[in-house]
């Protein structure tokens, strides 16, 4: 590859999931118009996904998933000995996502009610960030290919990489929508991070924040917005633990 | 300026010709409110019977058809470590129906700022040089301002305006284009009675505004009042969230993104309408933050509308539409800022002195 003059080369790359649903990495080989272009950017050493090669030396590690499973911990941390740099890849990654739900409840309920009892090594999940360093976040469930596309570009470029800091509100009246909020529901969009194309609300379903918090959060007025429309507080609790996202709210609060 | 009149049903066949022919804009109802209130926003149409010409308000401004929200600036192509700079003006035409006085005066304003400054921007001269503006006027809603800010009538910056007076539109025709789409329409010159009835609703629009602020004066007050805690209040009830900004007429700073194209052959630069508002609005290289606390921010969206241009330019840049009031999830508007601010001063009893005498 030639960039300006200067000869490129192409990045290693290893993409590896943990306690997830796959679907962050399935967005990797999405958005066809530029597939070819994005594949042609990266040099695939481990993707089970779309290659059967399993390569041991990348640059780059993209993972996926939360961490659930002594195991896994073993594993995060040689991925993490081998890549020069690791991403925390989607809400899973960043935050716990999903999987989360279950740290609310005791582990042998959840081992009950999801296996039958069956014997089952599980703990409550994490974060990646909780286990080792990570270098770069891209949040969202699934992620956007298009901040995918950019942030690597960045990354091979070595040009800035960044994530919006306002909440989802500016793309949302960007998209000229209705504020779910007059419509009567309660929305997570003023306290999330953007960069979704507010493509939930767009489709009239309320934010749950799966790209975690905006920067500089002002949570006591966003809960006294809620007291004020008379919205329920067990409902908003609900909403922010849903992603393991935010910081739980004082007991008192809810 | 032409003044006509045009029965309300031959006036729908006028503007179906119109849409039916030409890119067009009208308020639509978009959905209905969880109180009960249908909420309108300037959407595409493409037969009369789209358009609510009754309608109250809609959510968003027409700004975005001048300044889009994003808008791509250029485009680089790299060839042999070279680089080629491709810039396009292109503005398909469009039709815009039912803007308001005070959208009409702010298209006004933007037309100040973006082509009557030192730097011209060509980009929203191809867009504002393309468009046909077909302005109606209404009865203020409870909450509007614009009479407080002188922009609830405008005189120019439409090609057609429409007063309704009852079973016709009293109709003022700025433009040749305007006259001559006309002349193909049963259009009539305006009787005694029909001049009446133009003043008479002008009086009524006038008598009808319930919320007044008080602006005079206030660029000096705003210059006063720079460390009130007044700022410091509003500011601990702000999201950040740019919904205000977003929303307004008249809000056009932005931010410049530019990205490499997928393939690395090139490159864009876009334009991004941002809010002053934004927690990193006025950060720069090596991450200061020039304004890190909200009431900051806050205060300098009041100081652009109320201040920097009346004393710049001799005006200020909101006109009263309080779209920002009521999209603001924390209830935050200019009349309650602004009146929180008077009364702050005007009532303080500490060092009251009396006005010196009349000489």
């Amino acid at each position: 590859m030639n960039h300006l003059g200067f000869e490129m080369e192409k990045v290693k790359i290893g993409s590896f999931d943990f306690t997830c649903c796959e679907g962050c990495q399935l967005q990797l080989a999405n958005k066809e118009s530029t597939l070819p272009d994005f594949l042609a950017l990266l040099d695939i050493r481990n993707f089970r996904e779309i290659s059967s090669e399993r390569l041991d030396d990348y640059d780059i590690a993209l993972v996926e998933g939360s961490i659930t499973r002594p195991d896994e911990i073993e594993r995060l941390k040689a991925i993490r000995g081998k890549a020069k740099v690791l991403i925390a890849f989607g809400t899973c990654a960043c935050f716990g996502g999903v999987n989360s739900l279950k740290n609310r409840i005791p582990q042998e309920e959840a081992i009950r009610e999801v296996y039958d009892n069956k014997a089952v090594e599980t703990m409550p999940s994490m974060k990646i960030s909780d286990i080792v360093q990570v270098d770069y976040s891209i949040p969202g469930c699934p992620v956007s290919k298009d901040e995918v596309e950019q942030i690597l570009v960045g990354i091979v470029t070595r040009s800035q990489v960044s994530l919006p800091t306002y909440p989802v509100c500016v793309d949302c009246k960007q998209q000229l929508n209705t504020c779910l909020f007059d419509l009567g529901e309660l929305c997570l969009g003023p306290i999330t991070r953007a960069g979704c194309n507010a493509v939930c609300t767009t489709g009239k379903t309320a934010c749950l924040g799966c790209r975690g918090p905006a920067e500089e959060l002002n949570m006591p007025a966003f809960l006294e917005l809620i007291k004020e429309k008379g919205l329920s507080l067990e409902d908003l609790h609900e909403k922010l633990a849903f992603y393991n996202a935010f910081e739980p709210l004082a007991t008192d609060e809810t | 300026m032409i003044y006509k009149v045009i029965s309300k049903g031959e006036f729908k066949a006028f503007i179906d010709a119109l849409v039916q022919n030409n890119s067009s804009f009208g308020p639509r109802k978009v959905d209905t409110g969880s109180n009960g209130k249908p909420i309108y926003q300037f959407m595409p149409v493409k037969s009369v019977d789209e358009i609510e010409f009754d309608y109250t308000v809609t959510h968003s401004s027409a700004k975005h058809f001048f300044l889009p929200y994003r808008d791509e600036l250029s485009h680089f192509n790299f060839s042999d470590g070279n680089w080629e700079q491709e810039i396009r003006y292109e503005a398909p035409p469009i039709i815009l129906i039912g803007l308001r006085p005070c959208d009409i005066n702010a298209v006004n304003i933007l037309d100040d700022v973006m082509l009557h400054g030192a730097y011209p921007s060509p980009y929203y001269l191809a867009r504002r040089k393309n468009n046909f503006i077909i302005g109606m006027d209404h009865l203020p809603l409870p909450d509007c301002f614009c009479h407080s800010m002188n922009r609830h009538t405008v005189n120019h910056g439409f090609n057609l305006f429409c007063s309704d007076i009852g079973d016709s539109y009293y109709l003022s025709i700025n433009s040749s284009k305007a006259f001559n789409f006309l002349k193909e329409f049963k259009i009539e010159e305006p009787t005694y009675e029909d001049n009446c009835s133009l003043i008479e609703r002008r009086k009524n629009i006038k008598n009808s505004f319930e919320t007044k602020i008080e602006v005079s004066g206030l660029p000096c007050f705003l210059d006063i009042e720079f460390d009130s805690p007044i700022w410091q209040k509003w500011g601990d009830k702000c999201l950040s969230c740019g919904s205000c900004a977003m929303v307004c007429p008249t809000c056009y700073c932005y931010s410049v993104e530019e990205r490499f194209d997928v393939d690395l052959k090139g490159s864009t630069r876009q334009n991004h309408l941002y809010s002053c508002n934004l927690v990193d609005f006025a950060q720069v290289t090596g991450g200061h933050n020039f304004r890190p606390k909200t009431g900051d921010r806050l205060k300098y969206r009041y100081y652009h509308h109320y201040r920097g241009f009346a004393a710049n330019d001799n005006q200020q840049i909101c006109v009263g539409c309080n779209r920002c009031g009521r999209a603001c999830l924390a209830d935050i508007n200019p009349k309650d800022v602004i009146n929180d601010l008077r009364l702050e001063r005007e009532s303080c009893m500490i060092c009251v002195l009396p006005s010196p005498d009349k000489t």
